[in-house]
């Protein structure tokens, strides 16, 4: 944490952390600080007065049918985003562990949807998507599939999990790679020795031995999906057809931007925070683990 | 490979093209319809092949107001306004990064564990949970519509302080030793020992941060609401929005191309600094 | 004029102890060497001298200074570290020049000051070279021309070198003496190999456990260790120590063989090199072969004492056979018997 060697105290550290002091405090703590107590007060409908409800505006959120729709279909939609995108990057890397020659090369060609802004993800796909335009509904009418997200809700969810997950991919396959290739070749080649077929192999020793990595990624994608996939959602459904894709993250900007409900908006905002602090604590008890390695 | 195995080698290198093809799909479509004019691209089904409009295409874009009946900025001004927001963001959290890092490590002052909790704090508050309140500090402070107020509230990063705080300690005592011993003062040592050792994790660091700011798409569209300080990837939605009514996807799909290919071009560019730096700050 | 004077030197860190009341002197232009095992607390000296560890408890002085406060930089030394840190993004002549840019010295005066001693230690031809670009051995002169190049009054060295092969660490030790002699200026210089400290030092201080074991010159040290831990540290192989019983004129052996010897009555364990055993077929000290070392110029035997479990060696100079299980007969001239109280482990003189 510290060095053995360090120099004495003076003001000069003082100096030193003050910018990010500042900022920290000024736009992260300050603002949280007033999403907690904003989320203890209801305005009027005209803005003229509030009052200190305490957890009303809490009890008011979990009584509410929208908000708790919203919830399980975040869970739904992270758990979809995180499955779908590491299943593609896990066995894209184990195939491209395998390869000698080109390795890099696939590399580079997957990895840069990463670059991508989830709200120019978004677009892209609305395109490919677009019912009268789009080339993916022209093939699915062809197979008697009736497309239009912007009537049908499974269709909208589908859509914007498809963006996301494409997204994600690159990142989660360079993390399976990477993990992959620090396992010792030595080891694989004693479980070839074995007689272990490679199926047999990835299966046995190669997934359990990237485990942590697996678990890391699960809690990575998690985050993502729940906090980074605004811009997916604004640019594909703007939360319809009917909130069939309003997430949290979309509700609490809906409802404190558009719906200008402010002690509504903060009490989502409080809960929010909790489930981030959970989650980067699960995080950091997964580095500690690592670390004991 | 521990076995050759010629066709499970075919299979990979199958896959693995499958698997590009699928990734590379959204992209190839957009590049394809930014490259067609528009009526071509109101007739389904859309090209799946190049056309012959990419250059007129990228000059109306690029100098002309974007789309016809939207009143935006042009779409020069729009790539120059991410340009600047993303240089501000990476290079802003670095500097204060490194600094802060540098006093966690290097001193031994009161408070300094206070600090270093309320730094990593800000790991659990992205700014979508705090979106309204952080709003109201930066519109109290005068800073809507400004480049400050597009950066400076993004700037605070505990995953940077971090990175730099491991890089720090990995860096041998006998630096600081040897410096001391030289006769370097803190910010001598700092600017003469820590920021050359601390090079390549910088660029590292500086790639991935800019790709983020770059990225921005809520906090810009919360703050600014002249379009002089519109940015490109803020931009898209708007598009989107107008192209349902007067279908002109040959601008809408060139403009994603161009709000796309400087991040793209940094992460291919400088892949291995950009593979460094993620697999660093997620440690 | 710059000695070293240590007085009532404590350093504790929160309540443990690890440097217990160190006294010394140390001469202008003498060669010290702190020599001890891992552990013992002979770098944190080294470094407190240096300024790197505060001092908790007595003073350090350098040229009649008391320097407890000062910077590293005001104290006018210079060190050479274990791993040499050497700034890697720097080259060999930013390296060596760097503490004197911080003082301000003009650039001529720089390079001239850099290429002489780059002279005197022939690294020349790398001076515009990166650290990474060195073999060890290249690495160590740069690190030393650091110190140099500063023209100090006192050098410090932190076992400047373990990092280097056998053949190059002996090589470098005899440069390290000479260049010393040379310039003539006060050199600590700390290790854990008393082969090393024996060859290099003017005086040797032995720490052990954050104590001073003995501070002398390397032959008082061979001749008269004035503790079991300096007799067996210093001089290869170990000194043997034999428990024995005394009545002032005669010493009796655990297996009951007897010597002369005056020392005081009373049990004590008596100490004696294996290179002072001497083979005499009547001689007192019996000891059973239980193993061989040819070294080809003397002959090591391991063994222990006959009709003990004592383990004990003798170096016999040239090519010496014996059959293994074989007990051997040797005796000692009384100088070479060193006799230490078995409670205290000091010497009894």
């Amino acid at each position: 944490m510290l060095k053995r060697v360090h120099f004495p105290s003076s003001v000069l550290p003082f100096l030193l952390v003050a910018p990010q002091i500042i900022v920290t405090v000024v736009f992260f703590l300050w603002p949280a600080a007033q999403a907690i107590y904003q989320s203890f007060l209801i305005e009027d409908a005209f803005g003229l007065s509030t009052e200190f409800v305490w957890f009303e505006n809490f009890e008011l959120l979990f009584a509410d049918a929208h908000y708790l729709d919203s919830f399980w279909r975040t869970l739904f939609f992270s758990a979809a985003v995180a499955l779908l995108s590491m299943s593609v990057a896990l066995i894209l890397a184990g195939f491209a562990d395998r390869i000698v020659r080109g390795a890099t090369a696939y590399r580079t060609l997957l990895i840069w949807p990463y670059a991508v802004a989830p709200v120019l993800a978004g677009a892209l796909w609305v395109f490919m998507f677009n019912p009268t335009l789009g080339i993916f509904p022209y093939f699915l009418d062809m197979l008697g599939v009736d497309w239009n997200h912007y009537l049908n809700g499974s269709q909208a969810m589908a859509l914007v999990i498809f963006a996301a997950a494409w997204k994600q991919i690159a990142y989660n396959f360079l993390f399976y790679l990477a993990a992959m290739q620090s396992i010792p070749l030595s080891l694989i080649e004693a479980a070839a020795i074995d007689g272990a077929g490679p199926v047999r192999r990835f299966k046995d020793f190669v997934f359990p031995l990237i485990s942590p990595t697996t678990f890391f990624l699960l809690v990575i994608n998690a985050v993502y999906a729940f906090f980074d996939t605004f811009g997916i959602i604004h640019a594909i459904t703007q939360g319809g057809p009917a909130n069939s894709t309003t997430i949290l993250v979309y509700k609490v900007f809906n409802d404190g931007f558009v719906g200008l409900d402010l002690g509504g908006s903060a009490a989502q905002s409080v809960i929010l925070m909790f489930l981030v602090i959970i989650m980067t604590v699960v995080q950091f008890r997964y580095v500690e683990r690592k670390v004991e390695y | 490979m521990v076995e050759n195995r010629p066709l499970l080698t075919f299979i990979s290198h199958l896959v693995l093209i499958l698997g590009v093809v699928i990734v590379a799909l959204p992209i190839w479509i957009t590049f394809v319809a930014a490259t067609h004019d528009a009526v071509r691209m109101t007739q389904a089904p859309i090209p799946l092949l190049p056309g012959a409009h990419f250059w007129q295409n990228f000059k109306d874009t690029l100098f002309g107001s974007g789309l016809s009946s939207s009143a935006g900025a042009p779409v020069w001004r729009m790539l120059l306004n991410s340009l600047v927001m993303a240089l501000l963001i990476a290079s802003g959290k670095i500097v204060i990064s490194l600094l802060s890092a540098f006093a966690i490590v290097y001193f031994k002052f009161p408070f300094r564990m206070g600090f270093f909790w309320m730094i990593f704090i800000t790991l659990m508050l992205p700014v979508e949970v705090r979106i309204l309140p952080t709003f109201e500090v930066v519109a109290n402070l005068g800073m809507l519509n400004s480049y400050w107020g597009l950066s400076v509230p993004l700037i605070a990063s505990a995953t940077a302080t971090f990175m730099f705080r491991q890089v720090f300690l990995t860096i041998p005592d006998e630096m600081l030793e040897s410096a001391r011993i030289d006769g370097a003062g803190p910010m001598r040592f700092f600017w003469d020992i820590l920021i050359p050792l601390s090079r390549t994790n910088i660029a590292a660091l500086f790639v991935i941060l800019f790709i983020f700011g770059w990225n921005q798409y809520l906090w810009p569209l919360l703050i600014t609401t002249d379009s002089d300080m519109t940015t490109i990837v803020m931009s898209i939605k708007e598009m989107l929005e107008v192209a349902e009514q007067s279908p002109q996807w040959h601008i809408v799909m060139m403009t994603a191309l161009l709000a796309m290919i400087p991040p793209v071009f940094v992460v291919i560019g400088m892949q291995k600094l950009f593979v460094q730096g993620l697999t660093e700050t997620d440690k | 004029m710059a000695s070293i004077t240590l007085k009532d030197l404590v350093k504790a860190y929160g309540d443990t102890e690890v440097l217990h009341h160190i006294d010394g002197q140390i001469a202008d232009g003498e060669f010290v060497v702190i020599v001890g095992p891992s552990g013992c607390g002979k770098s944190t000296l080294l470094r407190m001298i240096a300024g790197l560890e505060t001092v908790t408890g007595g003073d350090i002085q350098i040229a009649d200074q008391v320097v407890n406060d000062l910077e590293p930089a005001d104290r006018d030394i210079a060190m050479v570290f274990q791993n040499y840190a050497l700034y890697p993004h720097m080259t060999v002549r930013e390296n060596m020049a760097y503490g004197l840019k911080i003082r301000r010295i003009s650039k001529a005066e720089i390079n001239r000051r850099v290429e002489e001693a780059a002279d005197i230690l022939e690294i020349r031809p790398y001076l515009e070279r990166k650290p990474r670009q060195l073999s060890g051995g290249q690495r160590q002169r740069v690190a030393m021309g650091r110190a140099i190049v500063r023209d100090p009054q006192v050098f410090l060295f932190d076992e400047p070198l373990s990092n280097l092969d056998a053949k190059l660490r002996v090589q470098m030790r005899l440069e390290i003496r000479k260049l010393q002699q040379k310039l003539g200026v006060t050199s600590i210089y700390v290790t854990h190999d008393q082969v090393e400290a024996m060859t290099l030092g003017d005086r040797l201080m032995v720490l052990n456990g954050g104590y001073v074991e003995q501070f002398g010159t390397p032959i008082e040290l061979y001749d008269r260790p004035q503790s079991m831990f300096v007799g067996g540290f210093i001089g290869s192989p170990a000194m043997n120590f034999l428990p024995a019983d005394a009545d002032g004129a005669t010493i009796t052996l655990a297996n009951g063989t007897t010597l002369a010897g005056e020392v005081r009555a009373g049990a004590v364990t008596m100490g004696i090199r294996p290179e002072h055993l001497i083979r005499s077929e009547a001689g007192p000290v019996r000891l059973k072969v239980q193993m061989m070392e040819q070294l080809g110029a003397n002959t090591l035997l391991h063994g222990v004492l006959e009709g003990t479990q004592t383990e004990m060696v003798a170096s016999l100079p040239g090519h010496v056979t014996a059959e293994l299980g074989a007990v051997l007969s040797f005796e000692a001239a009384a100088e070479t018997l060193h006799f230490f109280a078995p409670d205290t482990q000091k010497r009894i003189e």
